[in-house]
């Protein structure tokens, strides 16, 4: 693997060399010293065109648990707003040389272009409304560490599916590990020909009890330029899940940040079939394992001498050492 | 005395000898090896092969039986002038036309400034006459500044040379506005082309929507957003007796709202681009920007009605929607890139491959077809007769070739078909008797 731009680039056994590698790192994040030297001297660079807290940070963390130099470039106060064009910026930046290139852009396929532009290994961390594969990969990390494997669950991804790059990755990403995926939500929201990625769709919640994961999905604001919905009210009485539609052997999934009273009801976040923490956190360790096996995975490219690429760094994994 | 709609560069008439080709012209119902004669500008002689004695002061060129056919007619290009030159001028894109077998193109409005006035289309004609290497028509836009809310000086500008109206590049969204346009035509004549899409329906779209847009999170275009305008404006068009085309058709909806139309009797015609007839949203799954425009490349079973359309002559003819932009406003994400293709030096090559060599359309039919358009507009069709001007074409129907692989005539390189492998190839192309182009490699004997 070269590049994750698309969570459709990893295979069922490429999902879960992953999964396992992080949960190899997870053990890391309980030491009193959070780093390991596996990607010592490695370049990442964090090139992010949309605001981003989380996804942005638990990248920045991921790298530097594994050693590497971290550079993040926001297009905010940049020459991005002098009007530099996406390719400029990543020729420019690419004379630093990064090993990595972690981008969220706004626009559908930025990641496939900027791949084809430089030499860095580039990770998709969110392309407009297309994909987000890592976002995907901690998202079944964390339903593995609580159910097992994910063969003949019942997923449901509910709510605003038209602009959530989350929802398309996950689609294929938990059909990939024998899910079976619906998508629901008010059909405005819905995009017409979503059922060509193999989900089925519902435009009501009246069947939620056959799902054993709720998956709910944040209603951006800040991608509708228009009215998709008569009104937050109108939607919460439709499609919020809360404690009157989440029964107790479901489990919730919502990839934050959670608009608390509209998606989700205050009572079902903070209720112990929540997960949305453990998302967060498995947000760090999956992203290690995204970020090693490009760079110091058996796939990956050799590094340049001048990058001082370490010893074997797999045998580090799960050993103590100070680092 | 209106001006002769069709302004062409300086060029000298050529005198020559074309021995032995396969003329083809279905409207002369010619279909069989001649020789033909090129003088002063006109098609001065044809008869059977050997025949037609050469002289001295020819130029003489053995066709070896390949096919001569009547130039083709495309009434709808961006030549990108004035404003935009370095996307496309009157001299790149007229080569460009040549290149592709065209000895007639028709030029929408929507440059910067907006081609909205007599006094800027009687300089685009001047620009025209020095630099044109085919003939070229302008449409200048129905509405002022293609703001849809005020008319054009329509018939002044029909004085100045005006072969019809068109928003191109955005509908007139009013049917108030559209229909005060249908009434001064009357007055003014001049056809009135429409781009349909309804904006209400296809903003913020990038591509058709469907499987393939749901699969990419980019935000859809809806067949309804065009063929509910064809329907709109072709029942207006009904209403007033007027006279409309409608451009680049792209969906099986829009064809049945043509159909229907001419079922009435209303005066409309329609068009259609090569990409619609033979690429669909499935190209675009890649997010290659060559691959965005507007309509959008729409679904397998739109494409057939297309073709079908086409065939059954629902539709009346090719247009290329030639759309040239530069090379870095299309390197940027799909959805950040302008709308269009280049079609002009790829059209014919492109359908003969996709649609005559496969079987589904007769040469005859494509010849037809892409020459139809003279006539819609109320020009002369290119015929190959003696005393017609002599806007013929010479193809090799065998060469194979890949597009762009020797660069293009074009300033522009978005070109859909770029690196297929495609049959079919334009080696000369006269407008009015001068060598408007002529394929490098084709060896002239004698003269």
């Amino acid at each position: 693997m070269n590049h994750l731009l698309s969570i459709a680039d990893l295979d069922r056994a490429g999902i879960e060399r992953i999964v396992e590698r992080a949960q190899r790192f997870a053990e890391v994040s309980d030491r009193e010293i959070k780093k390991v030297p596996a990607l010592r001297g490695r370049m990442v660079l964090n090139l992010f065109y949309e605001a981003s807290t989380r996804t942005r940070s638990s990248f920045e963390l991921a790298a530097k648990r594994l050693s590497a130099d971290v550079v993040n470039f926001a297009a905010s106060g940049s020459s991005v707003e002098k009007g530099e064009s996406l390719k400029d910026t990543v020729l420019t930046l690419s004379a630093h040389k990064p090993d990595a290139i972690v981008l969220r852009t706004p626009w559908a396929g930025a990641a496939e272009l900027v791949s084809q532009w430089c030499g860095a290994a580039i990770v998709n961390a969110g392309d407009g409304k297309r994909e987000h594969p890592t976002q995907a990969l901690l998202d079944v990390y964390t339903l593995h560490s609580r159910l097992g494997k994910l063969d003949g669950a019942s997923i449901w991804i509910v709510g605003d599916v038209a602009h959530s790059r989350v929802a398309r990755s996950n689609i294929i990403a938990f059909q990939r590990m024998g899910a079976k995926v619906t998508v629901a939500g008010p059909p405005t929201l819905i995009p017409r020909g979503i059922e060509a990625l193999g989900c089925d769709v519902r435009f009501t919640l009246d069947e939620l009890a056959s799902a054993d994961v709720v998956y709910t999905l944040r209603m951006q604001h800040e991608r509708m330029s228009e009215t998709w919905v008569p009104s937050l009210r109108e939607y919460a009485s439709w499609y919020q899940v809360n404690g009157r539609r989440l029964s107790p052997r479901q489990v919730l999934m919502h990839p934050g940040p959670v608009n608390r009273g509209v998606e989700l009801s205050g009572e079902v976040v903070d209720s112990p079939q929540a997960v949305i923490t453990a998302q967060v956190e498995a947000g760090v360790v999956v992203r290690m394992a995204v970020l090693y096996e490009l760079l110091a995975g058996a796939s990956a490219p050799p590094a340049s001498p001048s990058s001082g690429r370490p010893e074997p760094a797999g045998a580090a994994i799960g050993e103590r050492q100070p680092a | 005395m209106a001006a002769d709609p069709l302004v062409h560069g300086p060029q000298q008439p050529a005198d020559m000898l074309l021995r032995d080709v396969h003329v083809l012209d279905p409207r002369a119902e010619l279909d069989a090896r001649h020789d033909v004669r090129v003088r002063g500008g006109e098609i001065a002689e044809i008869g059977p092969p050997g025949t037609l004695a050469y002289a001295p002061e020819e130029e003489l060129l053995e066709g070896q039986g390949r096919h001569l056919l009547p130039a083709f007619f495309d009434p709808h290009v961006h030549m990108r002038t004035p404003g935009q030159e370095h996307k496309e001028d009157l001299d790149s894109g007229t080569r460009a036309a040549a290149a592709g077998g065209y000895a007639a193109v028709l030029a929408m409005p929507n440059t910067d400034p907006v081609l909205d006035s007599a006094p800027l289309l009687r300089s685009l004609r001047e620009a025209a006459a020095r630099e044109a290497r085919v003939s070229i028509g302008f449409l200048p836009s129905i509405t002022r500044g293609l703001l849809g809310d005020q008319l054009t000086e329509m018939a002044e500008l029909r004085q100045e040379g005006a072969v019809g109206f068109t928003d191109d590049g955005r509908p007139v969204q009013s049917a108030g506005m559209l229909r005060k346009a249908l009434q001064y035509q009357r007055l003014c004549g001049g056809v009135i082309a429409l781009h349909e899409e309804d904006p209400t329906l296809s903003r913020g779209g990038a591509m058709h929507e469907g499987a393939v847009s749901a699969a990419l999170g980019i935000g859809g275009i809806p067949s309804v957003s065009e063929s509910t305008m064809v329907a709109r404006d072709a029942a207006l068009a009904g209403y007033e007796g007027a006279r409309v085309h409608f451009q680049h058709l792209s969906c099986v909806a829009s064809v049945h709202a043509v159909a229907h139309a001419k079922a009435q009797g209303w005066r409309v015609s329609a068009e259609v681009s090569p990409h619609h007839l033979l690429l669909t949203e499935e190209h675009v799954r890649a997010m290659d920007t060559r691959m965005k425009m507007n309509p959008p490349l729409a679904t397998e079973a739109d494409r057939q009605a297309l073709v079908e359309g086409l065939r059954c002559g629902t539709i009346d003819c090719v247009a290329t929607d030639h759309a040239p932009h530069a090379r870095e406003e299309k390197e940027v994400p799909f959805e950040q890139a302008p709308m269009g293709t280049t079609g002009l030096e790829t059209a014919f090559a492109a359908l003969y491959t996709g649609l005559v060599l496969p079987g589904v359309v007769g040469l005859d039919t494509l010849v037809a077809r892409m020459t139809a358009g003279a006539e819609l507009f109320e020009l002369p069709t290119p015929r190959i007769a003696p005393g017609e001007a002599a806007n013929v074409t010479l193809v090799d129907l065998d060469a194979e070739w890949l597009a762009g692989e020797r660069g293009w005539e074009s300033r522009s390189e978005n070109s859909c078909f770029a690196g297929q492998k495609l049959q079919g190839k334009v080696l000369l192309t006269l407008c009015r008797g001068a060598v408007a182009y002529r394929e490098r490699a084709f060896s002239v004997v004698g003269a």
